[in-house]
């Protein structure tokens, strides 16, 4: 894990005598009273590379689309070049020189390379006030072999792999002659000998003085190209100073040394119930973002399963419930072999699924309560064809009472409800089905910590009455407080299996960054 | 980050929500209301009981098919093709029958049409996932097409007298296409209100994914939806044939825009989700009322044609302002 601290250049270094290009003061930003960030401080420096770090959710996001326009702040100040700024939209930041490059491509793959670069400049226009494509591509192209490019400008990014339609991204976002870059997770879909171009870029853009801010959670990176490091971490900014001040096992503790407060700690199991049959069984299951991946699920147990984003962690969940199809390997339940293509045939198999989105993927925004928790198992309401609802209105009753969703009456609509009252819904859904395996995607994901501990503790009496649990969760305190195994997944593969006991934070952590 | 936040309303907003949602119907009842009197005080003869079955017999066509049209939009979607199917319909049963084939044999092969241009409708939209607008705007043409093709373009004159019972005979002195229309809209309101299948269309209206990730079997539900859809418009096709006396290829011209324009009125959102069968019967009737009185009122045919746009626009133009708040 100790990776060499040698510099690509000390330019950062000496640039930290000069005034800062931009200074963020007190930052502080609420999204409808959830605070986001809260008295943030960060400085950037000309010709530096800025590590910013921090969980899923510790604010980068919501910071780097401030510095970009996206967003405006409720509190503290931004001075750019001397100024105190406040961007109008995003338009106007990157007029003054500050570009992003997205962790999603933003390209528009119907039009050729050239176009996608200049987008968002003033086009070039001929005599006749029509655009001059002869000029685009020129300048395109120029911008293309600057960052060491050989596509051409006339190509259609429709036709370009991910890692070239991210250097057509970084093309773009130098054609707006940037002072500030900043990079979200740029090497994602990178291959090694990518990121090293990536990396010549970067120096080169250093010594053309451009600042740039580098969001990464991968520690060897961090250390290879940063000469500073900025750590968030539930939206507070707990540490600041230069990369060879700190080392990876250091900045991991900054990332995660949340206090576990006030969430509802589980007494996990000690049996040994691991030789029992499991109830679930993958075997070398490859599918959509999942490689050859074994595991276990037993009844009765709480199954956490960790990794940053993109680790593979909703597609595992996807595999099971027969939303994207296995390509490989096997999946077993309570010893026979079963072959699930749909969600329907996973519910006939029991296995229910609270998704990672509510709003998207899990709520009827025009239909009651009621009708919200009865929805999967409506075929269980109808005699003789025709829903009774007299018995939906009492197994309503129940199970609102049951989970303890605040309701004024269970007839009212579902987006009325609190988020944590909505996920409840959900959940309550995905029991009426009466199932012996619960797959949860982030089961508290924008849900206050009251409902967050209710929600929990509800888990923990499914576990209790004999469901096998699998829970997928970025917040790491969820997943130490319920689980009683922890799945660690990297790139898709299980990167190792810790027990609820032996689990902390940093060890999660260090196997979710790559540890070996 | 913006994942975590998510927008909270209290009851009470859902509350007056709600609340909202009855006076979106109500409100169409009272213009209903408010036109019905406006026509009784200005337009000779609006109120006399020929007058007012004459209207319910008239707007019996197009309240068919707007029932059909009723469950599309519930699910998100569009269907082009009744009118044009109304034609098919028409001039496929009063074929057959010419061709001396059994009366109730003709109906039910008219009806016929109805299902298997509404089911490859249904199919392109649910499994290939075309979008529905495309889908019947493509089968609109080809169907009217067909009907062209196979009548050759002319009426197609009609004899048979249970054809005729269907479309321009009565029953205890009222026309028969009103108790058609009546029984359809009960059973859709049933259908709608206490089958599965009905409560899956709301689901899938609302949020498909969703639904998908419930176990709905989402292109089954989308493909039935078409069919009957297409089952209403070849029904509106046969009965049509009847009270005119024969199968024309041009029927049911336009039709297609009228059930839309009822639908929206009636309170049914494009986006989805949100509506009632009731409500298009309102909106069915506001144009129908609308229509008879401009023709009590001597109102020049052509500028008939002008109000009637005028109120599809004003329908869009309601439709969002109700998805605004």
């Amino acid at each position: 894990m100790q990776t060499t601290l040698t510099k690509e250049s000390n330019v950062g270094k000496l640039a930290l005598n000069t005034k800062p290009i931009m200074s963020m003061e007190s930052i502080s930003k609420s999204f409808s009273n959830v605070k986001v960030l809260n008295d943030v401080n960060i400085q950037l420096y000309k010709g530096e590379v800025h590590a910013l770090m921090g969980e899923n959710g510790a604010g980068k996001s919501t910071l780097m689309k401030i510095m970009a326009g996206v967003h405006r702040i409720d509190q503290g100040k931004i001075i750019y070049r001397g100024q105190e700024v406040q961007w109008a939209n995003p338009m106007e930041a990157r007029d003054n020189g500050i570009s992003v490059i997205h962790q999603e491509i933003s390209l528009s793959p119907n039009l050729s390379i050239g176009e996608n670069i200049l987008m968002g400049t003033n086009l070039p226009k001929n005599k006749l006030g029509l655009v001059n494509w002869n000029e685009i591509h020129a300048r395109a192209e120029i911008i293309l072999r600057s960052i060491g490019s050989t596509l051409s400008p006339h190509e259609s990014v429709s036709n370009l792999s991910i890692a070239q339609q991210q250097m057509v991204e970084i093309a773009r976002a130098l054609s707006f002659n940037s002072e500030i870059l900043i990079m979200d997770e740029p090497t994602a879909s990178l291959t090694d000998t990518e990121i090293e171009k990536l990396f010549d870029i970067i120096a080169d853009l250093k010594q053309k003085g451009v600042a740039i801010v580098y969001i990464s959670h991968r520690m060897d990176e961090i250390f290879r190209i940063s000469d500073r490091f900025s750590v968030l971490r539930d939206g507070h900014g707990v540490a600041t100073g230069t990369i060879d001040q700190t080392n990876p096992d250091h900045l991991v503790k900054l990332m995660v040394g949340r206090e576990v407060g006030d969430l509802f700690q589980r007494s996990l199991r000690v049996d040994d119930y691991q030789s029992q049959q499991p109830i679930l069984e993958l075997n070398n299951v490859s599918s959509k973002g999942v490689k050859s991946l074994s595991m276990q699920l037993y009844p009765g147990e709480i199954l956490g399963v960790a990794g940053l984003v993109g680790a593979g962690r909703t597609e595992l969940v996807r595999a099971i419930f027969g939303l994207s199809a296995i390509t490989e390997g096997g999946v077993w339940m309570e010893g026979k072999k079963i072959n699930i293509q749909s969600p329907s045939d996973a519910m006939k198999y029991g296995i229910a699924h609270v998704p990672e989105s509510r709003k998207e993927q899990g709520l009827f925004p025009n239909l009651s309560v009621k009708e919200n928790i009865v929805m999967a198992e409506l075929a269980s309401y109808q005699k003789k064809g025709f829903i009774r609802y007299k018995l939906i209105n009492h197994d309503a009753d129940q199970f609102i009472e049951r989970l303890g969703v605040k309701v004024a009456t269970k007839e009212q609509n579902v987006m009325g409800l609190s988020g944590g009252n909505q996920q409840k819904v959900v959940i309550a859904r995905w029991l009426s089905i009466k199932p012996k395996i619960l797959l949860l995607d982030e089961p508290t994901r924008g849900v206050d910590i009251g409902a967050k501990t209710q929600i929990h503790q509800i888990i923990s009496q499914l576990a209790e009455e004999g469901m096998a649990i699998l829970m997928v969760s970025s917040e790491l305190p969820e997943v130490l407080a319920v689980s009683d195994r922890i799945l660690v997944m990297h790139e898709g593969k299980i990167a190792t299996t810790l027990s609820g006991k032996e689990a902390t934070q940093e060890k999660i952590m260090y196997y979710a960054t790559g540890g070996k | 980050m913006q994942g975590n936040v998510e927008v909270v309303k209290n009851s009470n907003h859902a509350v007056k929500k709600g609340l909202q949602y009855y006076f979106d119907q109500l409100g169409m009842v009272i213009i209903l209301f408010l036109l019905c009197v406006a026509m009784a005080i200005f337009a000779p003869h609006f109120l006399e009981v020929n007058n007012a079955l004459n209207v319910l017999k008239q707007l019996s066509f197009t309240a068919i098919l707007a029932a059909g049209m009723t469950i599309v939009i519930l699910t998100g979607g569009i269907d082009l093709s009744v009118g044009s199917i109304v034609a098919l319909s028409g001039v496929i049963s009063v074929l057959s029958l010419n061709h001396g084939v059994n009366p109730i044999i003709a109906i039910l092969l008219g009806i016929a049409v109805g299902i298997v241009a509404g089911f490859i409708n249904g199919y392109l939209t649910a499994v290939p996932k075309l979008p529905s607008f495309i889908v019947t705007l493509g089968s609109m043409t080809y169907l009217r097409g067909l009907a062209l093709v196979i009548s050759g373009g002319y009426p197609m004159v009609l004899t048979n007298s249970t054809f005729k019972f269907l479309g321009a005979g009565s029953i205890l002195g009222i026309p028969t296409p009103i108790y058609i229309m009546s029984l359809i809209y009960l059973i859709m309101f049933f259908v709608l209100k206490y089958t599965m299948f009905g409560r899956h269309v709301y689901a899938i209206g609302g949020n498909e994914e969703a639904a998908r990730l419930t176990g709905i079997k989402v292109e089954k539900t989308l493909i039935k939806v078409y069919t009957i859809s297409g089952l209403l418009a070849g029904l509106t096709g046969v009965v049509l044939a009847g009270r005119l006396f024969s199968g024309q290829p041009t029927a049911g011209m336009e039709y297609e825009l009228q059930a839309i324009a009822a639908v929206i009125l009636g309170g049914t959102s494009f986006v989805g989700g949100f509506g009632r069968i009731q409500g298009t019967l309102i909106g069915v009737l506001i144009i129908a009322v609308l229509n008879n009185g401009l023709t009590l009122l001597n109102v020049d045919s052509y500028w008939q044609k002008v109000v009637t746009g005028a109120v599809i626009v004003a329908a869009v133009l309601l439709d969002r302002l109700r998805t605004k708040r």
